[in-house]
């Protein structure tokens, strides 16, 4: 047999003319063709027809993300969560709501899969522009990493408070989240998702803020949260208890003199409309270390899933008073990717 | 080598000593395997006997004659189940988990389920979420795409989206038991 086998590769070495061509080409090709034919009669009606036909267009930069990568035992992009379950993105990169952070996990993937995401916020108030934008890394469906960068235009309130007009401020945060216990979908009614969590962030005005009273440019806050969507009365809730020392979160520094780290509180409460559409309200206790009549913020807010990766959210926010301007009232607009 | 051209030529003579099998041979019987036959009033396979009770359904009742009402009464409530087990069937996310399950008795107490989770006045027959989801190494990605399938099948069926979350809020604890993985 060895011998048999030896001649054939001698064969081949010499006369490749007489190589035996491998049919590897239309094996292939056959299997191609027979692919699409066995998935396409899922007669799985995802979206109302309009959506779809708008969406047409993307369908083939959606089809890599739908599919994803399958890399070792690890499915990249692949998705798996329920819509919305992932949240949408906090003003500092986490996943939660728009102003108050959830127990959920950022990006669409879900145990062994890894997920990313990525938005940008804007908040136009009568005194201020707030803009942030950030990319968020999730592991399974157990931590979330995320980078936010948030600038806060100052604009004509900037000449006023003698820091020149337009002055922006800029804040760098790094979050990190991990899931507990629980889940919030399945298991326990009582039992809600619970994540611990970090956010450090770090002023990029360091000089001015500490010429505001700010003790430190930089500053970390420890989170505790509980979120859990009640299906039976189709009504999301959250809490996150925030122990934290941020100034305006961290846009006016951290501490003061006067005061350092204080528990706060953040909630939302959320009706599902549909499986795409959620309307809310949001609640977000702030310190007032700098004596500058740092308020409470709320909002109330409403989330769409405008296909399985885009989430917009619009909100009105009060923001109340900021460095002195009261009644900052106004519109809150999000935008995030998932996959 | 040469160890290898004696293994080679062995086998070669075991090979031409071997005799091919007669045609048409029972390979069935050869092997001892039973076949199971269906039902033929209800078209099922037969199942190993286990106690029938309402608790092996994994949830307490709703009790609401509205809630009937919008999944369209028991024949509604059937629809939906069925559908649901189609679209899953052709689910390529979940479709292997119902390779060789008797799709025809899935449909039945499926439907039976449903009919009473939802206060329909049904019975449920099947065995417990633990003892049928053993062996299927069910994950929550897979619960995922089951209950976006069973969206579907109610969005179809014209169920107003409160009531479908008050069926999914029976079906959601149910994860103790039929997630395994």
């Amino acid at each position: 047999m060895i011998p048999a086998l030896a001649s054939v590769l001698v064969l081949a070495a010499t006369a490749p003319d007489f190589m035996p061509q491998i049919a590897y080409a239309p094996v292939l090709d056959a299997e191609m063709e027979a692919r699409p034919s066995a998935i396409a009669p899922a007669p799985v009606p995802l979206a109302p027809a309009p959506t779809q036909r708008a969406l047409a267009p993307l369908a083939e930069a959606m089809a890599l993300a739908d599919e994803g990568l399958r890399i070792g035992k690890v499915d990249v992009l692949k998705g798996g969560k329920l819509l919305l379950t992932n949240g949408v993105t906090t003003v500092e990169g986490s996943s939660g709501g728009g102003l108050a952070r959830w127990a959920t996990i950022g990006g669409r993937q879900m145990s062994g899969g890894i997920g990313l995401s990525a938005h940008g916020t804007a908040i136009e108030l009568p005194d201020f522009g707030w803009r942030s934008y950030g990319v968020l890394l999730g592991l399974g469906d157990r931590m979330e990493l995320s980078i936010a960068r948030a600038d806060f235009d100052t604009r004509d309130a900037g000449a006023l408070l003698g820091i020149g007009r337009g002055y922006t401020f800029n804040l760098d945060a790094f979050g990190a989240k991990l899931r507990v216990a629980g889940d919030v979908v399945y298991g326990e009614t009582w039992l809600p998702q619970i994540a611990i969590g970090v956010e450090h962030k770090r002023s990029r005005d360091g000089a001015l803020v500490r010429a505001l009273g700010a003790a430190e440019a930089s500053g970390t806050d420890y989170t505790l949260s509980a979120t859990k969507l009640l299906l039976d009365q189709s009504l999301l809730v959250s809490a996150t208890l925030r122990y934290t020392k941020a100034n305006e979160l961290g846009l006016l520094g951290f501490g003061s003199a006067n005061g350092g780290y204080r528990a706060q509180f953040e909630g939302s409460l959320g009706y599902q409309l549909s499986r795409r559409a959620v309307i809310g309200a949001e609640y977000r206790t702030k310190p007032d270390n700098l004596g500058l009549g740092d308020d409470d913020w709320m909002d109330i807010f409403a989330a769409y899933a405008l296909t399985d990766h885009l989430t917009l959210t619009a909100a009105y926010v009060d923001l109340g008073s900021i460095a002195t301007f009261s009644d900052q009232r106004g519109g809150f607009l999000s935008a995030q990717v998932a996959f | 080598m040469l160890l290898t051209t004696a293994t080679a030529t062995a086998a070669a003579a075991l090979m031409l000593l071997q005799q091919a099998p007669a045609e048409g041979t029972d390979w069935d019987a050869e092997f001892g395997v039973e076949a199971k036959e269906r039902d033929p009033v209800t078209g099922e396979f037969p199942v190993d006997p286990y106690t029938p009770s309402n608790a092996n359904a994994g949830a307490a009742p709703h009790e609401s004659a509205r809630l009937v009402e919008a999944f369209g009464g028991r024949e509604g409530i059937r629809r939906i189940a069925e559908r649901t087990v189609d679209l899953s069937e052709a689910d390529p996310r979940i479709a292997a988990i119902f390779e060789s399950h008797d799709m025809v008795r899935l449909k039945r107490t499926l439907s039976e389920q449903f009919c009473y989770l939802l206060g329909a006045g049904c019975d449920y027959t099947g065995r417990d979420m633990r003892s049928t989801h053993a062996d299927m190494g069910v994950t929550k990605a897979d619960m995922n795409a089951l209950v976006e399938n069973l969206q579907a099948a109610m969005r179809e069926a014209g169920v107003p989206f409160p009531a479908q979350s008050r069926l999914l809020a029976k079906l959601a604890p149910m994860s103790r038991e039929v997630v395994t993985r």
